[in-house]
């Protein structure tokens, strides 16, 4: 039986995977040194009355499905068009004041809803995909590179949302609203992790009953033979960026459901970058092409996972971006063609030598 | 290919770092906008409001010779510059004072000139001194670069009166500055919480962005009265950085980890509702009488809502409404009298769930 050293560090899912078993090994470690349970799961009754799971696990889940909603469509984008959203912080804020506008009616202190919850969805996907094509429209037909297009609204996207509510700071009256964020009554999961489990299966479903994923690798790989072969890339980038804008608007209700109301300010800050950081965690290549959209996930989560060991730890969380840091240089100093090279001449001379034992 | 990535990623963190120092201010996080070390603060609400930060100077009030003279019958004039009343709840509030008090019906001829920018708030009080204004009422987006244009002030016999913000200048060079006392704030809360005579005091203490006036104001008086008590513990020090999103996933990690305690000292409204989220889906309870006394600053209209609802217990006031100091200062200078005291500390409350009524949310709520 050979162990194929080699094959096993080419698979795309070693590096999340070793990322998983580390963090679990060092909450281990700590878990007997404390004396702390970790993996415990156990049931409480919150403050609604209802029956819920509690522990650290949760919690990851819980906290990790924005992100993981997030790298799906950043995952895409990432790989039509060799570049990065660094807008989707500011435009769930854009997305997330859309939906309070509509669901508030322009009033600050609502009694009750002035639209269907539904509505005021709809309205932040169509918002979402409308940031999303301006995103691609630069990208895909102005051919501007990504990170420098998607400045414009990362820098003005607070901005609009702050103008869209009139600067005013709306709280959703209805407890219902609150349900996409927390709980729904006599389920005891949180929401948000049937949401992104929703996400992620049609995203699924999309790549293995449609092209989309061979086109989009097709034209991240080659864009010029891509055409050659009768795909058009400026449309498959811009479906990428769209993609991702659903995506954001589905992290907006997310997070404006968790506290009811918004702040253009602070919300879903920084997060563009743990989404970029989930795609890079996953193994993908930043600059385009082959992606795999499970490690991305893997991804986002495991960077959920990486944060809430590190509160548990009481890192201060000022300094959480720091060791976020380590992280991406790690990943970069790893899939570096000299890192590369050398291990693969470390493992082909160990075969050698094993082979001459032999 | 690999080295584009690699340049990608390097701006990433470039990105990263620059997002763990930049100060937050924003919609409702009022404390920062009276922080006396705002540069970095300016720099991130001009972003997050760009698209008015140019300063405006507003002559709405400017034709108001005619209008309803007070007794005197002359108008004084006064130009006033201020920060962005898009920064923040606490600006919109204290724009929305200033305004209210400083128009001809109360004997004064007024001009607004609005920037989150140091170097256009200059222009615009060049722009009030080539007026000849009779007074300059000034809240620096910056506490550096403002000698040159004050004594082009005294040259031209301006008078100059500080608000909200201190600036790095020759205290001859203004009348007086009227600004909160954050450490004063800080010890009205943690007096108040001494007073509730807990057996034991576990302390979440969820932190602004460190190092703002308002962060060390309010953190000190903990700091100090929890290093002095045996029985007072901080179980978790965390700074949200005025976030409720953080100030959630904060609370939830000292839920998770079972760590008991009994008390949340938040440093805005915005971070005591992310904690109170936390705690209601853990099932923890808390208000007038619960498990877990809730502590927030600002006093937010909502907040204030909360108070009286008991869900949460204290809210300490960061007072915008500098107005009516503003007017007493200038009737005094008016008199011929003088100022003694140039730093003037304004009057805050704290408000006590127990005791808040609806008049006081509708008074003081912003």
């Amino acid at each position: 039986m050979k162990f194929d050293i080699k094959k096993l560090l080419s698979n795309q899912l070693v590096i999340p995977f070793a990322a998983i078993i580390i963090l679990c090994l060092v909450n281990l470690g700590y878990d007997i040194v404390k004396d702390a349970s970790f993996f415990s799961i156990e049931v409480v009754t919150n403050n609604s009355g209802n029956s819920v799971f509690s522990g650290p696990l949760i919690t990851i889940l819980d906290y990790g499905s924005e992100l993981a909603i997030l790298a799906i469509g950043m995952t895409l984008v990432t790989a039509a068009s060799g570049g990065q959203d660094i807008s989707v912080g500011a435009t769930i804020a854009i997305a997330g004041s859309a939906m309070l506008r509509v669901l508030c009616g322009g009033n600050t202190r609502p009694e009750v809803l002035a639209t269907p919850i539904i509505v005021g969805f709809l309205v932040a996907c169509i918002v979402g995909m409308l940031c999303g094509a301006f995103n691609g429209m630069l990208v895909a037909i102005f051919r501007i590179q990504p990170m420098i297009a998607t400045l414009i609204l990362f820098t003005a996207g607070r901005s609009i949302a702050a103008w869209i509510n009139n600067n005013e700071l709306p709280i959703v009256p209805d407890p219902k609203f609150a349900y996409f964020g927390s709980f729904i009554p006599g389920v005891p999961i949180p929401t948000t992790v049937f949401i992104a489990a929703a996400c992620i299966i049609t995203a699924a479903l999309l790549l293995k009953f449609t092209n989309l994923g061979l086109y989009t690798q097709a034209v991240g790989i080659n864009e010029s033979s891509s055409r050659l072969n009768g795909i058009n890339p400026t449309a498959i980038k811009f479906i990428s960026f769209i993609i991702l804008g659903l995506c954001v608007a589905v992290a907006a209700l997310i997070k404006v459901s968790r506290l009811s109301t918004i702040n253009y300010s602070v919300i879903a800050k920084d997060i563009e970058m743990d989404a970029i950081l989930a795609v890079a965690l996953g193994g993908n290549a930043l600059s385009g092409g082959k992606f795999n959209l499970w490690a991305s996930i893997l991804g986002a989560y495991i960077i959920q996972f990486l944060t809430t060991t590190l509160y548990r730890f009481k890192v201060d969380s000022a300094a959480l971006p720091a060791y976020k840091a380590i992280v991406v240089i790690l990943l970069v100093v790893f899939s570096s063609p000299v890192v590369r090279q050398k291990m693969q001449q470390f493992s082909s001379s160990r075969a050698a030598a094993k082979k001459e034992v032999a | 290919m690999k080295k584009r990535t690699i340049a990608l990623l390097s701006a990433a963190i470039m990105t990263f770092s620059m997002a763990a120092c930049g100060g937050n201010t924003g919609a409702t996080t009022t404390t920062t906008s009276s922080s006396s070390s705002s540069s970095s603060s300016s720099s991130s609400a001009a972003s997050s409001s760009s698209s008015s930060s140019s300063a405006s100077t507003d002559t709405g009030a400017g034709s108001a010779d005619t209008g309803a003279a007070a007794a005197s019958g002359e108008l004084i004039r006064v130009g006033i510059i201020n920060n962005d009343p898009n920064e923040s709840g606490y600006r919109t509030a204290n724009v929305k004072d200033l305004q209210d008090m400083f128009k001809p019906e109360n004997g004064y001829d007024a001009q607004f000139a609005y920037s989150l920018k140091n170097d256009e708030q200059i222009q615009a009080a060049q722009g009030f001194i080539t007026d000849e204004v009779d007074y300059l009422l000034l809240s620096a987006a910056d506490t550096a670069g403002w000698d040159g244009v004050l004594k082009d002030a005294q040259a031209a016999g301006i008078k100059v009166i500080l608000f909200d913000r201190t600036i790095d200048a020759d205290p001859s060079l203004y009348e007086a500055s009227i600004v909160s006392d954050m450490a004063k704030e800080g010890e009205t809360a943690v007096n108040w919480l001494a007073g509730q005579g807990l057996d034991e005091y576990n302390v979440i203490h969820i932190q602004g962005v460190m190092g703002s006036a308002a962060q060390q104001g309010r953190s000190g008086a903990l700091d100090a009265k929890a290093a002095a008590e045996a029985n007072w513990n901080i179980v978790e020090q965390q700074t949200a950085e005025w976030n409720a999103e953080k100030a959630q996933q904060i609370v939830q990690s000292v839920i998770d980890s079972k760590t008991p305690f009994n008390v949340i000292y938040a440093e805005n409204d915005d971070m005591a509702k992310g904690a109170v989220a936390a705690l209601d889906a853990a099932g923890i309870s808390h208000g007038v009488g619960k498990d877990v006394i809730v502590m927030g600053f600002d006093c937010n209209k909502w907040a204030l809502e909360e108070l009286l609802a008991q869900n949460w217990n204290y809210d300490g006031q960061c007072n915008p409404f500098q107005a009516s100091y503003i007017d007493q200062i200038i009737k005094t200078l008016e008199s011929g009298a003088t100022i003694d005291e140039k730093t003037i500390i304004m009057d805050e409350k704290g408000f006590d769930a127990e005791t808040i009524t609806q008049q006081d949310v509708d008074d003081y709520g912003i």
